[in-house]
């Protein structure tokens, strides 16, 4: 018994010391905590390209978006130093640099050109005018279409829709004896699910999450016509079960050609016009994301971008890898090993004005959607917040998580708008008056 | 007559557990045919169940992306290690409260068992801080404590149920013969009482292995295991099932195999003084 235990400690320290010396085989090596999504799984496989152009080694730590926000939170507001690279939204890069937990990245060489950077990612990822962290891909949102079914309808869609039209389309588009729904919609509780979609849609219906004072706005007009409206056109032409429903059940309803329509993150463009994995990809056409004639359309800004957090010991190193998988010539080698419809998307000015590039069906929607977004003016009447589908502070993602499962609750007929508003209404000034807003 | 209804009976008994074991068991076999699909055959709708493309490749897409050994090695080794030391703090424990129990043992134990009804959550700051200062975080060390520690209360629970069935008599009977209270323990109750300690080393590895919020918060590279390894496999922004579908194969694999070899130590841990 006492061999057998001694020899089991023996195993574990020499398991342990194996682990250091190889993780000591390269003079310097980085951490960095990223999420589980297409582009940034195709960076992690040309790490190789970096190391041997630095000599430095990277250690990847991929994690599901929530687990990801849990982990990487907890260990910046500790000073943990576990990351050297954290890849972080706009939602908490604004927030986390006032609060001085990220490095500035005012160290960038002038070949990396950072006025290259799109206006409106540079303005989300900045506080202050200090840039806290660099766009690794950028997004908005769009309406992406079956162009065969919007031509058997007998319509055509513009460029620029309003809500009446979609709602007129999915009608017109929806077949329930063959399982087509003419319109797919979030409608999962999260505030990144369900409740970013709702917020930008309540934009261009004239709503606002607080006014000037950061009271609470869910009694209004505005957010009663906004949740009727969608429930209505999703009871009409939605799939059933909905409600649960986020980016992922509606990707996989519109690549099996369920879905006449469909409104999400434009970086889904490249997975619907995907041979490979979609089976309608040659009957896809993109618009803009749809207003109310109120002069805000319903799309959203989002970026997934890489920043270092204060605690790091590598930040010189951290800065390398920053500039290089941030950087122009990152995009022209996975153009050149994957095609122009690989590159990350939306973070440069110059991608977009590249000839090859623009000649992928959906490059020019996507630059569109995302200047016509704007994070600091994004309702009708003015906030005292910045964010389109969300507003900079840290109590939103806690606040519209509920709001959100309040919603749901709606859309699954489990309590009326009226009562789903006004509980949303409470919630959200209790949070603030607790948080000392009010 | 009689032995024909017992028969038939016997036959109804054997279906229906039949159904419910494979009524249980269905979520893991799906995960493990969508494992072998294309992500669009994972997808599909209808779904498929066998007539498909059987196909290797999320595996060998999931082992050129993830170290698979550098996380096997860690779930063994922190299981493995954090139950053994939770075994030999909670034998003396269970022995204590089982042949020498005092006016507050109940209290105790139900003590013990209420510090497992605190949302793990709620201690992640403490903890986390306590790792910072202590120079442990993404330690195997450290974990191996931590996940001692939370199933420390399970461990003594189990054990004292199976001490309590070992009559004192015979530890009397061997005090007078001489044994000291280490011989007592080792050489007496420990032989008596391996089943019940088996099972109870087997649970607890399975539960270790299993921990999913500490490992997932404590770690990042170096102490790694598979729950980890899952996790990097899930995304909300893209349909990766059949990879995730593989992964999640991978990781379970090792723990199915030994339980489906020790289910007749698990079932009689388990159900243990349930009847008597």
């Amino acid at each position: 018994m006492t061999k057998t235990f001694g020899a089991l400690l023996g195993a574990t320290a020499l398991c342990a010391i194996a682990s250091s010396a190889a993780a000591d085989a390269h003079a310097t090596t980085i951490t960095i905590a990223t999420v589980n999504n297409g582009d940034m799984i195709r960076m992690q496989g040309y790490t190789d390209v970096f190391t041997e152009e630095t000599g430095i080694a990277v250690e990847w730590v991929t994690l599901e978006e929530n687990v990801l926000r849990q982990r990487v939170t907890t260990d910046i507001t500790t000073n943990g130093g576990q990351f050297d690279i954290m890849t972080i939204g706009m939602y908490e890069t604004p927030i986390w640099g006032a609060n001085g937990w990220l490095v500035p990245l005012d160290g960038l060489s002038e070949e990396y050109n950072v006025d290259d950077i799109l206006p409106a990612m540079r303005g989300g990822l900045s506080h202050d005018g200090t840039l806290y962290a660099a766009p690794f891909y950028g997004e908005s949102s769009m309406v992406m279409y079956r162009t065969d079914l919007m031509e058997a309808a007998g319509l055509e869609m513009p460029a620029a829709p309003t809500w009446e039209f979609i709602r007129e389309a999915a009608a017109a588009m929806t077949n329930r004896d063959a399982d087509i729904n003419g319109i797919c919609l979030r409608g999962k509780p999260g505030w990144g699910e369900g409740g970013a979609f709702i917020t930008a849609m309540s934009n261009s219906f004239g709503a606002r999450w607080f006014d000037m004072d950061w009271n609470a706005q869910f009694d209004t007009q505005p957010w009663l016509d906004t949740l009727t409206f969608y429930n209505d056109m999703m009871q009409e032409s939605g799939p059933a079960g909905f409600a649960t429903n986020g980016f992922n059940e509606n990707l996989s309803l519109f690549q099996q050609g369920l879905c006449g329509m469909w409104i999400d993150a434009t970086v889904a463009a490249s997975f619907v016009t995907n041979p490979n994995d979609s089976t309608v990809a040659d009957s896809v056409g993109f618009a803009l994301a749809p207003d109310n004639g109120l002069g805000r359309r319903s799309n959203w800004l989002w970026a997934w971008a890489l920043a270092i957090p204060a605690g790091t010991q590598q930040q010189d190193a951290a800065l390398q890898f920053i500039e290089w998988a941030t950087s122009t010539s990152y995009i022209d080698l996975v153009a050149e090993n994957e095609g122009w419809a690989n590159v990350p998307p939306g973070a440069r000015t110059s991608l977009y004005e590249n000839p090859n590039y623009i000649e992928v069906p959906f490059a020019q929607m996507t630059l569109d959607s995302i200047l016509s977004a704007d994070p600091t003016n994004p309702t009708v009447d003015p906030v005292p917040y910045v964010g389109i589908q969300f507003a900079a502070i840290p109590e939103f993602a806690g606040i519209a998580t509920e709001v959100s499962q309040e919603f749901s609750a709606f859309y699954a007929g489990q309590q009326t708008v009226e009562e789903a508003l006004a509980n949303a209404q409470a919630i959200t000034n209790e949070a603030m008056e607790a948080a000392g807003y009010r | 007559m009689a032995r024909a209804v017992t028969t038939q009976r016997k036959a109804l008994n054997t279906a229906i557990a039949w159904s419910i074991g494979l009524l249980i068991f269905f979520p893991i076999l799906w995960t493990i045919l969508t494992s072998f699909k294309t992500e669009a055959e994972a997808i599909a709708n209808p779904p498929v169940f066998l007539f498909f493309d059987w196909t290797l490749e999320n595996y060998a897409v999931v082992q050129e992306r993830s170290n698979y050994m550098r996380f096997l090695t860690n779930s063994v080794i922190l299981a493995g290690v954090s139950t053994i030391l939770g075994i030999l703090i909670a034998v003396p424990a269970a022995w204590s409260m089982a042949f020498v129990p005092s006016k507050r043992t109940k209290d105790i134990l139900l003590w013990m068992l209420s510090t497992k009804m605190l949302p793990a959550v709620g201690v992640l700051y403490p903890i986390y801080l306590l790792c910072i200062q202590l120079g442990v975080l993404d330690n195997r060390l450290a974990l191996i404590v931590i996940l001692m520690l939370i199933n420390l209360p399970i461990i003594v629970w189990m054990l004292y149920t199976y001490f309590r069935e070992i009559p004192g008599e015979i530890l009397e009977a061997a005090r007078m013969d001489g044994a000291s209270l280490k011989d007592e323990i080792l050489y007496v109750l420990t032989p008596m009482a391996i089943p019940g300690i088996a099972s109870t080393l087997l649970l607890n590895f399975i539960l270790a292995w299993n921990e999913a919020f500490w490992t997932l918060n404590l770690t990042s590279v170096n102490a790694a295991p598979l729950t980890a390894f899952i996790a990097s496999y899930s995304s909300p922004e893209g349909l990766f099932f059949a990879k995730l579908s593989a992964a999640s194969t991978m990781a379970i694999a090792p723990i199915l195999i030994m339980g489906w070899f020790s289910q007749k130590q698990l079932v009689r841990g388990l159900t243990f003084g349930a009847v008597k």
